[in-house]
């Protein structure tokens, strides 16, 4: 029968699978009882958000305030900005040494694939209290966290953006007694470039975010003016300052996006 | 005339143990033009790769320009052979993303302070006008500033050669230089390749699969088969008939 010849309607899976799926069913049912909002919640939290919201009301626009808070979104820009480019300058060597086809560091290109994951899997806020711990509060330790945080993310994919590029380019260059360093930047890095430019345009934007909340453990920037006024329940300076890195945000997305679209 | 290769026993394994070919020999006088010729699989393109240590040998020995090539040649050993050395490969090898003086200017690296090769904008004046000279010699000195992306496959070909010639190296390998060319444009190449090896006193060794650029463009012709050498003449002495024996029956 023609029937018969028919692919059934869906895959079969093995016990094992089935045990899996049934498995992680379980645990998202469990998770949603244990830590998900209940309808007794939502409703009891919902006309207290609305009572905050409404004293949040006008944003407060005094000048002062806001020539302060212009002052310290300067601040959260150049600790994105510096982290950012401190961090990509590093990552650039230690994408080369970790990358798997033109590394030069043979069986050692482990470790740095290893320093490239501690960095990018220890989350900001945690490097922030380390680095505040270390060097004190203010913005040096959120450009240190920033830094860190961008060799983490650029390390990996510009090793990855390295490893894809051409091949053919440099084994004619290998063929003509090029070094390593003379193949990487004559050929993988030209051929990568576009990649290593979007890589580093998603780095300062993710940057620019990532700033914002540091002042909230003390390393600078806008984040620390931010805690202040919850702190201090000025709920009115507090959606100022909310309103300011939505604008920012908007802004550094808007321009990373035009520069990303003229890189292509 | 001195020898510029002289290779003895050259046995070739794949990584499975499958032979490619074992006990070759052969010398390259200077300024010759050879012509490697063979079926798919024969191992001509193995062979160029191993005469200039670009893949290891098995067993044997090849000395290339003095340099002598064992199983195990130094890495020192390898660069100073390279760079008197001209590659040119089936793929043009162009870094497309730059421009075609950067790519010519590429055949500089290997050389003494070769940072200054990784762009022609930091390229030293001499290099910068060697790069200029090599485009003349290809004729393509007006596509200088054009992306490498731009090329058609004919126009890359030669300023893969420009690249080759820059360095005015004493021995120019090619591997299948025109295979990806359309039949006119593969011509061009070949013929420029010859007359420019030819001028410089440049010897030319080069893989190809056209019976007729062989029998054009070189002095002497070696074929492959099976592993082993089918016959190495003068080319004078070659008919088309005999070349077809390396191909087929």
């Amino acid at each position: 029968m023609a029937e018969s010849t028919l692919p059934a309607r869906l895959p079969r899976i093995s016990p094992m699978t089935f045990t899996l799926l049934v498995a992680a069913g379980a645990l998202l049912v469990v998770s949603l009882q244990q830590v998900a909002p209940s309808p007794a919640q939502l409703a009891h939290g919902g006309p207290r958000m609305a009572e905050l919201v409404g004293r949040m009301l006008p944003p407060n626009l005094e000048g002062a305030f806001l020539q302060r808070v212009f002052w310290r979104m300067i601040e959260t820009f150049q600790i994105a900005l510096v982290g950012t480019v401190i961090g990509v300058v590093i990552s650039l060597p230690i994408a080369w040494l970790s990358s798997k086809a033109i590394s030069p560091a043979g069986a050692f290109r482990h470790v740095f694939k290893m320093l490239v994951s501690l960095f990018r899997t220890v989350p900001d806020l945690v490097w922030a209290l380390i680095f505040v711990a270390s060097v004190g509060l203010g913005a040096v330790a959120g450009t240190m966290t920033i830094m860190v945080d961008t060799i983490g993310f650029c390390g990996r994919f510009f090793a990855e953006a390295m490893e894809d590029a051409d091949e053919k380019p440099q084994e004619a260059l290998f063929a003509i007694g090029a070094s390593r360093l003379s193949v990487l930047c004559g050929a993988v890095l030209p051929d990568a470039m576009p990649s290593l430019i979007n890589t580093t345009l998603f780095a300062l934007e993710k940057a620019v975010r990532s700033s914002v909340v540091l002042g909230l453990v003390g390393a600078g920037g806008i984040g620390q003016e931010l805690k202040v006024a919850f702190d201090l329940f000025q709920y009115k300076n507090a959606s100022t300052i909310i309103l300011v890195i939505f604008i920012i945000v908007l802004v550094m997305e808007f321009v990373t996006d035009r520069l990303r679209t003229r890189v292509q | 005339m001195s020898e510029i290769i002289c290779a003895r026993g050259v046995t070739k394994k794949y990584a499975d143990g499958k032979t490619v070919f074992s006990g070759i020999g052969l010398t390259v006088s200077a300024t010759e033009r050879v012509a490697l010729i063979g079926s798919n699989g024969a191992g001509k393109s193995t062979l160029l790769k191993c005469l200039i240590g670009l893949l290891p040998l098995n067993g044997g020995e090849v000395s290339t320009l003095g340099e002598s090539i064992g199983i195990r040649p130094s890495s020192r050993q390898l660069r100073r052979l390279r760079q008197r050395i001209g590659v040119v490969f089936q793929h043009h090898g162009l870094v497309s993303r730059q421009s075609v003086l950067t790519n010519v200017v590429h055949g500089k690296l290997g050389l003494a302070g070769a940072w200054h090769a990784w762009h022609q904008s930091i390229s030293r004046q001499q290099w910068r006008d060697d790069a200029h000279e090599a485009l003349s010699q290809v004729g393509l000195c007006h596509k200088a500033a054009a992306r490498a992306d731009e090329l058609s496959g004919g126009q890359a070909q030669r300023v893969a050669i420009a690249r080759a010639l820059v360095r005015k190296p004493q021995l120019l390998i090619a591997d299948e230089p025109a295979a990806s060319l359309d039949p006119a444009s593969g011509r061009d190449v070949m013929a420029l390749f010859s007359q420019l090896s030819q001028d410089s006193g440049t010897t030319l060794i080069y893989t190809t699969h056209d019976m007729d650029h062989a029998l054009e463009f070189s002095d002497r012709i070696i074929a492959l088969k099976s592993g082993s050498v089918l016959f190495d003449q003068p080319t004078a002495n070659l008919t088309r008939a005999t070349l077809q024996e390396a191909f087929h029956g």
